[in-house]
């Protein structure tokens, strides 16, 4: 005891900079974003007050509810898109390809993306899906169709794709290294015990790689729920997700207190999602040693 | 051995590449017998028993199982079960479940009622009622092997394949489930192959010992076939130990040493002049101060206690490897203190020959 009592001015003097970093730039923005939410609005001021008028209106407003519900939908579909667009591919890597070398490179092939910018990797599926983009010269070049089609951009689907193919790679990570870490030991035993490769993936593989689905599965959602960029760019007029509407009230329509308490109901949302996960991820958790 | 074997490798070969793990190899295993795979690691024991599971494909060569040819099949079309080295049970499932994974995924085999009943006889067999529930994460190292071997013999099959099944145990549960294994062998009635690289444990459990080096099938023969008539140095050093000396032929059962020495064999003769090996085990060598028959001037170099037994190093003179010696702690045995002058005899029936060839 008496160590631990000694220690502890070195040890606050070693971490006062990330203890301040965290004070300053997370818990006391968090305090005011919450507080705010309280607020009255008098265009175009705000006052200090403790009011639950702007959660009343959010969830009164059939406009937020929509957008939040959409956003859920949306985050939903990247998310088991991505799942089952990286499962397989995850899979292939850990079990088909023999060449560690061609194993790696495929992987980095899938991480590399990461190292490009955000708004670029969002802003690539505006050329490729647009009227005259890469997908509409194929076709008409190939004769599929006569003229190119319209059809492809400005839409919920598009904001799919584009959101699946910038966060595919958090899916994958999480999912090759449980796949990586099943022993083959197993999958071999249970060949032996008389059960072939299908069965062998639902009742070995499967479920000794749940807690990638889930942690894979949880990066995904939260990520896409919080996205901003795909709306605006791949996006149509039905596309606004929750975080457009935030910046709108912190902008165009400045009125902070709402968008205040529109960003705690988001962080709540995003807060007990990741709850979820991790108790799901505990239940299921096995000693694989 | 009856007529049709129950395994049977015909000119099996196994290659990686370049190297070979398993060169030509033929072997035939009866129903019933356990047969043991021994040889230090590399030797290709563990590859010669994967291939028999179906976990490695066969390079060249035909492996028959029960009269059928499995060179193609996959492991789990092969009517053989195998207990893993490090048990490979699936950690998300409990004891029942893990034993009961080869009856439940193929449904509508047998019921459910079969399947509950032959899972509770295989957890009694090998004495772990009560533990159904359990994980594997919870259990011991001895009752994780228990669980692995309930679960390769809860579905009959007519080879149990043992790869170092009691290498992860410590030596006391070792030597218990050496018994278990013995038992479960008797009571089954099923053919065993096991993999080690313990030739205690292969000495004492086998019907038949396959000794293996370099990817080839150095001796095959009963435990007492192999300890008393090795076919090499080199299954003479591995089943047991020998003392291994170079000698040349003088005929008539009559060797000289390389230190210009003389030793007698009853054993076998070789025609003079050729380069042989002679055998002794340390146990078979007596150590005495005085002069006898068939006997070595040494130098005792070292002493060791072994509990019961002593064991003794000693130089013989001329030659270059030392000699080893064991025998029983009398008071006479205690006065060999380094450095005394001894003589060691040997019975010439106790002498093996190895002709080596061109071996100097």
């Amino acid at each position: 005891m008496t160590l631990t009592r000694r220690t502890i001015p070195g040890f606050a003097a070693l971490f006062s900079l990330p203890l301040a970093w965290v004070l300053l730039l997370m818990v006391v923005p968090y305090a005011i974003m919450i507080s705010v939410g309280f607020w009255t609005r008098q265009f175009p001021l705000f006052y200090p007050d403790f009011q639950f008028g702007n959660y009343a209106q959010i969830l009164a407003d059939p406009q937020y509810t929509t957008v939040i519900l959409r956003t859920l939908k949306i985050a939903a579909c990247v998310t088991v898109c991505a799942l089952l667009l990286g499962y397989p591919l995850a899979y292939f890597l850990v079990f088909t390809v023999r060449s560690q070398k061609l194993r790696n490179l495929l992987y980095m092939s899938v991480i590399v993306p990461l190292w490009v910018s955000y708004l670029l990797r969002a802003y690539t599926w505006k050329i490729i899906l647009g009227t005259d983009g890469a997908l509409n010269s194929l076709l008409v070049s190939t004769g599929l169709v006569s003229a190119p089609l319209d059809i492809f951009l400005y839409n919920q689907t598009a904001m799919v794709v584009t959101l699946v193919y910038i966060f595919v790679p958090f899916m994958v990570m999480p999912l090759f290294t449980v796949l990586d870490n099943i022993p083959r030991r197993l999958i071999e035993a249970s060949e032996d015990l008389g059960v072939g490769p299908f069965m062998t993936f639902w009742k070995v593989i499967f479920p000794l790689s749940l807690g990638g689905v889930i942690a894979g599965a949880t990066m995904t959602f939260c990520l896409s729920f919080g996205d901003f960029v795909a709306p605006v760019l791949v996006g149509g007029p039905d596309g606004t997700m929750v975080a457009n509407l935030l910046q709108t009230q912190f902008g165009a329509a400045l009125n902070w207190p709402l968008g205040s308490a529109l960003a705690t109901l988001v962080l709540a949302l995003v807060l007990i999602l990741l709850q979820l996960s991790s108790r799901l991820d505990r239940a299921g958790r096995v000693d694989l040693a | 051995m009856t007529s049709s074997p129950i395994v049977a490798l015909d000119g099996v070969q196994k290659r990686y590449g370049a190297f070979v793990a398993l060169h030509e190899t033929d072997l035939a295993i009866a129903e019933g017998e356990f047969v043991t795979l021994l040889g230090p690691s590399g030797c290709g024991k563990t590859t010669t028993l994967r291939l028999v599971g179906g976990f490695e494909e066969a390079s060249a060569g035909r492996i028959a199982i029960a009269g059928e040819d499995v060179t193609e099949r996959p492991p789990y079309r092969r009517p053989v079960n195998t207990v893993f080295q490090d048990y490979a049970l699936f950690p998300h499932m409990s004891v029942a479940e893990n034993i009961g994974y080869g009856l439940t995924v193929r449904s509508g085999r047998i019921g459910r009622a079969e399947r509950d009943r032959r899972v509770a006889d295989a957890l009694s067999m090998v004495g772990l009622d009560g533990m159904a529930e359990r994980r594997p994460g919870a259990l011991s190292g001895g009752q994780r092997q228990r669980v692995a071997m309930a679960r390769a013999i809860v579905r009959r099959p007519r080879v149990l394949l043992l790869d170092e099944p009691l290498s992860a145990l410590d030596v006391k549960l070792r030597e218990g489930m050496q018994v278990e294994l013995k038992r479960l062998h008797r009571e089954l009635g099923i053919t065993f192959l096991m993999v080690t690289h313990d030739q205690t444990e292969a000495l004492a459990l086998s019907d038949r010992i396959v000794v293996m080096n370099q990817g080839r099938i150095a001796q095959i023969g009963s435990p007492t076939e192999l300890y008393d008539h090795p076919a090499s140095p080199y299954v003479a050093d591995f089943i047991g130990a020998a003392n291994l000396l170079d000698a040349q032929a003088l005929g008539g059962g009559a060797f000289r040493l390389a230190g210009g020495q003389t030793m007698a064999s009853r054993r076998a003769d070789a025609a003079a002049g050729r380069k042989v090996s002679l055998g002794i085990r340390p146990e078979r060598l007596l150590v005495a101060s005085s002069a006898g028959g068939n006997a070595l001037d040494c130098t005792v170099t070292e002493r060791l206690f072994h509990g019961d037994r002593l064991r003794v190093e000693l130089a013989l003179d001329g030659a270059t490897r030392p000699l080893f010696a064991e025998m029983a702690r009398t008071a006479a045995a205690e006065g060999f203190a380094p450095g005394s002058r001894v003589t060691v005899h040997a019975d010439p029936a106790d002498v093996m020959v190895f002709e080596t060839g061109d071996r100097p």
